[in-house]
Order: C-alpha cells, then structure tokens, then sequence
C-alpha cells in the first residue's frame, strides 16, 4: 500500500512539473499563474499522499500551509496586475 | 488487501488522471479561459479524489477533518483565483 502510494505521489509531482512549461512558453501572465497555481495543487496532493505513507501527521499541516500560501500568491498577482493596469491606462475599469 | 485498499487505490488513480488530464490542458489548449477551464477541473476533481482516497486511512477524526479541510480551503480559493485569474485575462485583451 505505502508503495503505491509513494508511486503516486511521485506521479502527481511528475506531471505537475510537466506542466511547469506552460511558464516558459507564456504567452500571457495569466498563463504562467494558472501553472504555477497547478503546481501548489500537486504539492498539496503529493504531500497529503507522502504524509499518510509515512505516518507522519505533520505533513498535512504543511499541505494546509501550502494551500494558503497559494492562494496569497494568486490574489498578490491579481493584485499587482489590476494596479499596474489602472496605472497605465484605461480609466473606466 | 481488503476493500478499502481497493477503494483507496481506485480513487487515488481518479485522481492522478484528473492531474494528467489537467496538465495536458494547460499545455494544449488554444488559449488562456480554455487552460482556465482545464487547470481548474485539475484542482478540484483530481485533489478531491486524492482526498477521498486517502480518508478511509486517516488516523482519528480529527486527521480525516484536517483532510477535509486542506480540500475545502484550496475548493474556495481555487474557485476565487480562477474568477480573478479570468478578469486579468480578459482585460488586458478585451477583443479576443
């Protein structure tokens, strides 16, 4: 059991770093956020999946730190591109 | 092997391939609300059947409830993000 579920985690991680090209390539910012959002999910999931095939309860606590600080990353990211656009340009929004 | 095993294998496998499913969105698919689209299943579905799969294990009430709200937490914010992530994206290209 405990080895499937380190394959699985392994799994997880995998193609979530896969996915981190998506970062390289762009096009847009929102792009490279929506990657970089995958991967705080897939270390949420790996570490929920190593956690419970170690035995050690400390690692979803630091699955639920990493939850939060993923959401602060993307509302810091909304929040600088939305000030950087009111800045430049377009007064009605 | 009994039968939680079991369900814990299938659900686990869900999920994975909801993280694949995903990825594979958020390389191919033609532009920025499509990979939202995608990205956004990935998070949810393949998370929550990881989650699901893991209960049945859980030490304790209580390590079944952190579980439940490590999903919960990355449900809303996950649900918040993608709204704004979108609004971003559609301001900087109104036309598109």
């Amino acid at each position: 059991m405990n080895e499937f579920l380190f394959g699985a985690a392994a799994f997880v991680l995998a193609t979530v770093a896969l996915g981190l090209a998506r970062i390289l390539r762009g096009p847009g910012d929102a792009d490279r956020m929506m990657a970089t959002q995958l991967l705080g999910t897939g270390g949420i999931a790996a570490l929920l999946l190593v956690g419970e095939a170690t035995g050690e309860g400390a690692i979803a606590d630091v699955a639920l730190t990493l939850a939060l600080l993923a959401a602060f990353a993307s509302i810091a990211f909304v929040k600088a591109s939305s000030d950087a656009d009111d800045a430049t340009n377009d007064p009605r929004s | 092997m009994n039968w939680l095993d079991l369900f814990t294998i299938v659900a686990v496998c869900a999920g994975a391939f909801f993280f694949l499913a995903g990825t594979a969105g958020l390389l191919r698919f033609p532009d920025t609300f499509t990979r939202l689209h995608a990205l956004t299943k990935a998070d949810n579905l393949g998370l929550a059947l990881v989650v699901l799969g893991l209960l049945p294990h859980a030490r304790g009430v209580l390590a079944g409830l952190k579980l439940a709200f490590v999903w919960l937490l990355v449900l809303l914010a996950g649900a918040v993000a993608s709204q704004l992530i979108a609004r971003v994206a559609r301001r900087r290209r109104p036309r598109a």
